[in-house]
């Protein structure tokens, strides 16, 4: 076994070998050193890039927001995981946002940001993106740029083939890369085949808040589900996954899932299934999810577990899922812009596959099937054919539409960019990446309306291209020019985590909608102060509620005394600025969360703990006016046993 | 009607735009405020230019000691009651028709527009300089004297790190419109009056 690996690797490398030496003389003569490409990716001092890109952090957990051209990163958005810059995750607001079946989870792998859509057009309302690790899909708000809401997804593992978006952002798609036991139990591993199965869950959004819920979840075969595009256009109405281990092995997947020829792109009709539930179809099945939500009112989130999730099986819906053979072991699934071509990328194949959704719609009329998995139709691959792109490079992965016409496909063993044209399947330009690209993206490339002038290259290694860190250096992201018929490397910039996948957008579709501030008359927190007069601090048994103020350049109260050790002291502090761009921060000597920072108008809570006796500072973590190092205030803390009365003030006359 | 009595009913009638209008704009620009703050100055009333600028101009100005800008003050209840009384008494006038009481009008109003204008001075003056003896910052002039705050009565000023604009905004030219017009019906009627009928 040992020697098959070994001389993979060894052909692999000679391959890699050949091609980077390909490269290396192509890359001399592009632009990247010339003057012009640093002057088309200069956006001078106070002007603003003409796009937005959001990229995932990867297994950060976050999403994070980047101008293009410059490459200049904005904000880091936590999603997944804690961040104790924004309080996100340890603040009692947001904590209820990494709850999950499994409990408290601050962490996950994100993948694959999506923009919602209207008329198969990018609208810059909400960006969803999925955990891989423990299922989730996550929805940000762009007027706010803040995660306003957390849905896990049930009867799922590797939540992967996510989160992708419909054209009326009907629903949105959580595919599992893993098959698992549906429901879960305890059960050899050796007995997958056959008893596994795969769930791809069709997450409906509602079209006026984009609140989630799950529709209804098609119960598949055990195959690895592995990426997936809604179609558009003409296939609207379609949904397409890749698949891989179509041979359904569980042990040496390397080995054991790459045996077949073909595996199968899967291709739904989610308007026939969405009409079959509609009509009272598919059963209710047990199960336990956490659906969490972020209310701007109360600037609070909520976890509520969800005990049921309808299951259709896909047999019980005839013509809703059909099998099309995809050479080998695909992994991206991208549709154009048109809707009519289905790009497979078959990760081991010599050559890029790329469906027909015509002659696919034909072969179902015509009743073409070619044979069945577990009941499931499969077709024949040439009747479902539109066109081979032949030998275009090595380990093609995703591929993204400029609509003019060309698709541009990324291959992370010969880290290139290859731009080619739909119909003809021929290669018209390619561009070396340094170095192994994952994803690539073109604003709106994942709509029937891109606006193709650019094409950001995700990278997995960057080696020399920066100033080493240690033996863990930066993953970085490159941009393209591909407003011409040849591409032009623009530009390098480094990125957060993991550069996984990118939706990007034009920013006026954003811009005039991002909020200023939150209106304190609108604060419906429950424990906010919205005038400094009612400011106070309330004793509950050993819990100790502090309403606070703050405003340049004081709290309210900032003298604290009565608290006791072992009391649990909760800070609910409430921002009265409404000024934009001026948050005050707050933290507390000893306290086992982090910062909080507050926007003009909101009000957030930590919990403090104070474990030993003494008179301990507070004070603004935010540089927030000339006199913000003056921003602080004390609590004295007593024994447990103290009877010190509980009291406070602000600007109390010293004698 | 005579011709110059329905000019005098249009020049008594034309302050009344003070109640649709404001009466005058102070705007603060400063590097950190892109969108600068500002307020109106109605004839009852002060206003944000943008939501909240009244506070937030009160949370720059407290650095230096100046009060809050109140949320009223006793000129809105006397400045109504007076452009109402002369409008009646201009009304009256048009109504009675010598001509005479049109120059009278006129110069009742210069005077009365007059005095709102000093009254107006020294509301800024005191605002400007009666400051909070623990002001956070203090700043004194090159003589060595305390540093007002007044913003300008018209015109623009630099003051510290703001460049204040302080000019009239459409209800001061309906005033002023009703007052001129006052003086063309008095020209008006003195023309009419010469013609032997
Ligand atoms: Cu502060």
């Amino acid at each position: 076994m040992k020697t098959i690996l070994k001389s993979t690797l060894a052909l692999l490398s000679v391959l890699v070998a050949f091609t980077s030496c390909d490269n290396a003389s192509k890359s001399n003569n592009s632009g990247a050193l010339s003057s012009s490409a640093a002057e088309k990716v200069y956006v001078a001092p106070g002007e603003h890039d003409e796009f937005y890109a959001f990229i995932s952090g990867g297994f950060s957990g976050q999403l994070s927001v980047y101008g293009l051209p410059s490459g200049r990163l904005f904000k880091v958005i936590p999603v997944f995981s804690q961040d104790a810059e924004k309080a996100y995750g340890y603040n009692e607001e947001t904590k209820p946002m990494l709850n999950t079946s499994h409990g408290f989870v601050p962490w996950d792998d994100a993948h694959h940001p999506d923009i919602s859509q209207t008329n198969g057009v990018v609208d810059g309302r909400w960006v969803f993106i999925n955990g891989n690790n423990t299922p989730r899909i996550a929805k940000i708000d762009l007027s706010t740029f803040e995660t306003t809401e957390i849905i896990e997804v049930p009867n799922s593992a590797g939540n992967h083939s996510s989160s992708f978006v419909t054209e009326n952002s009907e629903y949105v798609v959580a595919g599992t890369r893993f098959s698992v036991p549906i429901p879960q139990k305890d059960m050899p591993i050796k007995d997958y085949k056959g008893n596994f199965k795969g769930s791809l869950s069709f997450i409906s959004i509602d079209p006026e808040h984009g609140h989630m819920d799950i529709k209804f979840q098609l119960i598949m075969p055990g195959f690895d589900y592995d990426l997936s595009h809604p179609g558009r256009g003409k296939s609207h109405g379609w949904f397409f996954f890749t698949t891989y281990n179509t041979e359904e092995a569980s042990t040496l997947m390397e080995v054991n899932a790459s045996q077949n020829d073909k595996d199968f792109i899967a291709a739904v009709n989610w308007k026939k299934i969405e009409e079959y539930v509609n009509n009272g179809g598919g059963t209710m099945m047990p199960t336990n999810y956490a659906h969490n939500v972020y209310d701007e009112a109360t600037h609070s989130a909520t976890s509520t577990m969800k005990k049921e999730v309808r299951v259709v099986n896909p047999l019980d819906v005839p013509g809703a899922v059909y099998f099309l053979p995809t050479p080998k072991s695909p992994h991206g699934c991208d549709v154009d812009p048109t809707g009519e071509y289905i790009v497979g990328n078959g990760k081991l194949s010599a050559n890029l596959t790329v469906h027909s959704f015509t002659k696919m719609l034909a072969a179902i009329e015509n009743n073409k099937v070619a044979g069945d998995a577990y009941g499931i139709p499969i077709l024949n691959f040439e009747d479902v054919l539109a066109g081979v792109v032949e030998q275009p490079g090595l380990g093609p992965l995703h591929t993204e539409f400029d609509g003019k016409g060309n698709a541009y496909t990324t291959f992370f063993i010969s880290s290139e960019v290859v731009k080619w044209k739909l119909g003809t399947w021929e290669v018209v330009d390619r561009q070396p990446c340094y170095y192994s690209v994952g994803h690539l993206m073109i604003p709106g490339g994942n709509s029937q309306k891109p606006w193709g002038k650019y094409v950001v290259a995700m990278n997995k290694i960057t080696k020399d291209r920066y100033l080493p860190t240690g033996p863990e250096v930066t993953q970085s992201a490159q941009l393209y020019d591909i407003s011409g018929e040849k591409m032009e490397l623009l530009l390098d910039f480094p990125t957060i985590g993991e550069p996984h996948y990118a939706a990007g957008c034009p920013a006026d579709l954003i811009k005039p909608r991002s909020k200023k501030l939150f209106k304190l008359e609108d604060n419906k927190h429950p424990y906010a102060t919205l005038i400094e007069a009612d400011a106070k601090v309330v004793r509950d048994g050993k819990t100790v509620h502090v309403y606070m103020t703050t405003i340049r350049s004081h709290f309210a109260p900032d003298n604290i005394e009565g608290v006791k050790v072992g009391d649990k002291v909760y800070f609910h502090v409430t921002n009265l600025e409404q000024d934009y761009d001026v948050p005050h921060g707050v933290s507390m000597i000893g306290a086992n969360t982090s910062e909080l920072l507050i926007m003009p108008g909101q009000t957030e809570t930590f919990l403090w703990e104070p474990k030993q006796v003494g008179v301990w500072p507070f004070y603004c973590t935010d540089f927030c006016s000339a006199l913000h190092q003056e921003m602080q205030g004390y609590v004295r803390v007593s024994p447990a046993n103290a009877n010190t009365p509980l009291k406070w003030s602000l600007g109390e006359d010293i004698e | 009607m005579k011709r110059s009595n329905i000019i005098m009913l249009i020049a008594a009638l034309l302050p009344l735009g003070l109640f649709f209008f404001p009466l005058w704009k102070i705007t603060l620009e400063a590097p950190q405020y892109p969108t600068p703050l500002g307020m109106y100055i109605h004839i009852n009333d002060f206003s944000d230019v943008h939501p909240h600028d009244i506070k937030n101009i009160n949370l720059m100005n407290h650095y230096v000691g100046m009060k809050y800008i109140p949320e009223a003050i006793p000129e809105f209840k006397i400045f109504p009651i007076g452009i109402i009384i002369t409008t009646v008494i201009g009304l009256l006038i048009a109504y009675k028709g010598n001509y005479k009481w049109f120059l009278f009008w006129f110069i009742l109003m210069i005077v009365l527009s007059s005095a709102g204008l000093y009254d107006f001075y020294l509301w800024e003056h005191d605002y400007g300089h009666d400051l909070d003896p623990k002001a956070i910052m203090k700043f004194t002039n090159p003589d060595g004297s305390v540093m007002g705050f007044q913003p300008p009565l018209f015109g623009s000023k630099d003051i510290l790190n703001f460049r204040a604009h302080s000019y009239p905004r459409l209800g001061a030219f309906f005033l002023g419109l009703g007052i001129a017009t006052s003086f063309v019906a008095y020209l008006f009627g003195k023309k009419q009056n010469k013609i032997p009928s």
